[in-house]
């Protein structure tokens, strides 16, 4: 079921080895871990080699503040053309996050990224305009972090 | 005595420019052709839209925070308040993601039925959009047409699973409970009505020359553009690529039911009217095919530790009050894993990222909205075009700022 897949990720690895640090195949998906460094050249060659035109998604994810690393940054690739799944994943450590953007890969990077550095704090160096998207500006704090308190610090108030 | 301004938002940047030709209007968040709560920083030259920034987060109420907090079983009733136009939409990608990692098998009437509900949905939610988009460009008459065809799918809803807007009627494994008595009459009636009304919306809308000059030419992007854009769904199509996840990435049986997908070359609004107004014709044959296809058959699936037990077999088993009493009261682990489940919501892929760390409780849900990358797509297709435009296109769009915001 997943040959199709781990036929992109040998077309990967024999552009480059250094991108593929792991491969995990589960539940029909395969997840490619890459490095941070090249993230931005591996989803380049996909986007360019291996027709994966569309990011159909990318989220954050805290795996909690005992884990190291802790944070994960999830790019869930498809095609539009041989409508294959691919996730590239990459870990990040919890002194601040950094990783580069892909916006100038597939546009659409846009917003997904700014939801992440907001809701995680996670920085996409590279980025045009990385602000908040759906917390107020002046928000303190990333809400989706594992230790912040599901009701938060304080009555948040617009004032 | 001055007040110094620190920190101006970037988004008010056009605001430090001379005012001389160009001003700045701040349309929403009240602005009753937003469809909820958006409010779009417009830079204008005239009444030409030079730049165009939305700016999202009204509704924004933490779902994804309070899905870690809740019980898998739980976490459907949040689902259902995220797209409330697509409610069984959403209900199904979250539980199809959930069953995934559990490895269940879904039984064939369940997946049926699933299909059916799902259809219905998709016509009630095309149905809100032709409304409103036809109203925010002054057309007032569609929607009392478009409400009452609407009606009759949520009563139809509300027969099976109790709820008009909020139903949960998937659950993790099957389904609530299966259709009620009379089910089957209800919806065929529907599908025998439904056809009139579609000729209806094409004598007062698709024909009329008035809808067409407001709407051909109008806010177009580019095949290029818009899988750039990550555009999907029905805005996909409008431009030109065939792109269906019920065809590309079949889910629950779509690949055994006899449709087409509409697709339309042009990426402006008319396309993308048009290719919403042929899926409702698809979808109308999608429900007729389920509805021959129900058979009588289990709804849950054969899997104890996770399904609740029938009321009937509480009363004579012992293991079934067990198993009651357990998944109420502590819920049920879930094999560690991730997956990303896409499905075709009304607006567009809908897909759900789960985790689980092997408890009761996911360790993360994330929901990928059609209308949050969809809208991220609009200063595209607005600039230089006129400010009425902008409503048009916002329309045609389809968004839900539930989902957005999330």
């Amino acid at each position: 079921m997943t040959e199709k897949l781990h036929e992109y990720v040998e077309k990967l690895k024999a552009e480059n080895a250094e991108w593929v640090s792991e491969v995990k195949d589960a539940l029909g998906e395969v997840t490619i871990v890459v490095p941070v460094e090249s993230i931005a050249d591996a989803c380049k060659f996909l986007r360019n080699n291996l027709e994966f035109d569309l990011l159909a998604d990318l989220c954050g994810c805290d795996r909690g503040p005992e884990e190291d690393p802790r944070f994960e940054v999830n790019y869930h690739l498809f095609s539009t053309i041989h409508h294959n799944r691919l996730r590239l994943k990459v870990l990040l450590p919890e002194d601040s996050p950094a990783v580069s953007t892909v916006t100038h890969i597939w546009r659409t990077a846009d917003w997904h990224e700014r939801e992440t550095f907001d809701l995680f704090g996670v920085k996409f160096e590279g980025h045009p305009d990385l602000r908040r998207i759906l917390l107020p500006s002046d928000f303190d704090g990333h809400a989706l972090r594992k230790d912040y308190p599901l009701r938060g610090y304080e009555p948040y108030s617009m004032n | 005595m001055s007040t110094a301004v620190k920190d101006i938002p970037s988004q008010f940047e056009a605001m430090d420019q001379s005012l001389e030709s160009q001003m700045t209007l701040s349309m929403g968040p009240q602005h009753p052709s937003t469809h909820g709560v958006l409010r779009l920083d417009l830079r204008l030259d005239g009444e030409m839209v030079i730049k165009a920034i939305p700016d999202i987060g009204y509704l924004h109420t933490g779902m994804e925070k309070l899905f870690e907090y809740k019980k898998y079983q739980q976490g459907i009733v949040i689902t259902d308040r995220m797209d409330y136009l697509n409610p069984l939409g959403n209900n199904l990608a979250y539980v199809m993601a959930a069953e995934k990692l559990l490895g269940l098998e879904i039984p064939e009437r369940a997946q049926v039925i699933r299909v059916l509900m799902c259809e219905l949905q998709r016509i009630a939610s095309h149905m809100v959009w032709f409304g409103t988009s036809c109203l925010d460009m002054g057309a007032m008459t569609p929607f009392w047409f478009t409400f009452k065809e609407r009606e009759k799918i949520l009563n139809i809803i509300e027969s099976a699973s109790g709820g008009r807007m909020t139903p949960s009627y998937f659950r993790i494994g099957g389904l609530m409970m299966d259709l009620p008595a009379g089910f089957e009459n209800r919806v065929k009636q529907f599908l025998e009505g439904f056809p009139d009304a579609l000729k209806t919306f094409d004598t007062l809308i698709t024909g009329n020359t008035i809808w067409h000059s407001r709407t051909q030419g109008v806010g177009i992007i580019s095949k290029e553009d818009a899988i750039d854009w990550g555009l999907t769904g029905p805005s996909l199509r409008g431009s030109g690529v065939n792109l269906d996840i019920r065809r590309a990435n079949p889910y629950t049986g779509y690949e055994t039911y006899d449709f087409e997908v509409p697709v339309e070359p042009d990426g402006d609004v008319w396309s993308r009217f048009m290719v919403r107004m042929r899926e409702l014709r698809e979808s109308h044959k999608i429900v007729r095919q389920a509805l021959e296809r129900l058979k009588p058959g289990p709804t849950k699936a054969d899997a104890p530790k996770v399904v609740l037990p029938d009321r009937d077999d509480m009363r004579k088993h012992m293991d079934s009050l067990i198993h009651h009493f357990l998944i109420v009261a502590e819920g049920f682990n879930v094999p560690a894993g991730e997956v990303y489940l896409p499905i075709e919501g009304s607006k567009g892929e809908l897909g759900v990222y789960m985790r689980s760390n092997g408890g009761p409780k996911p360790d993360r849900v994330h929901f990928r909205g059609p209308s949050f990358v969809n809208l991220s797509a609009l200063p595209v297709m607005s600039e230089g075009e006129m400010i009425a435009d902008v409503v048009a296109i916002i329309g045609s769009l389809d968004i839900v700022l539930g989902e957005i915001d999330r």
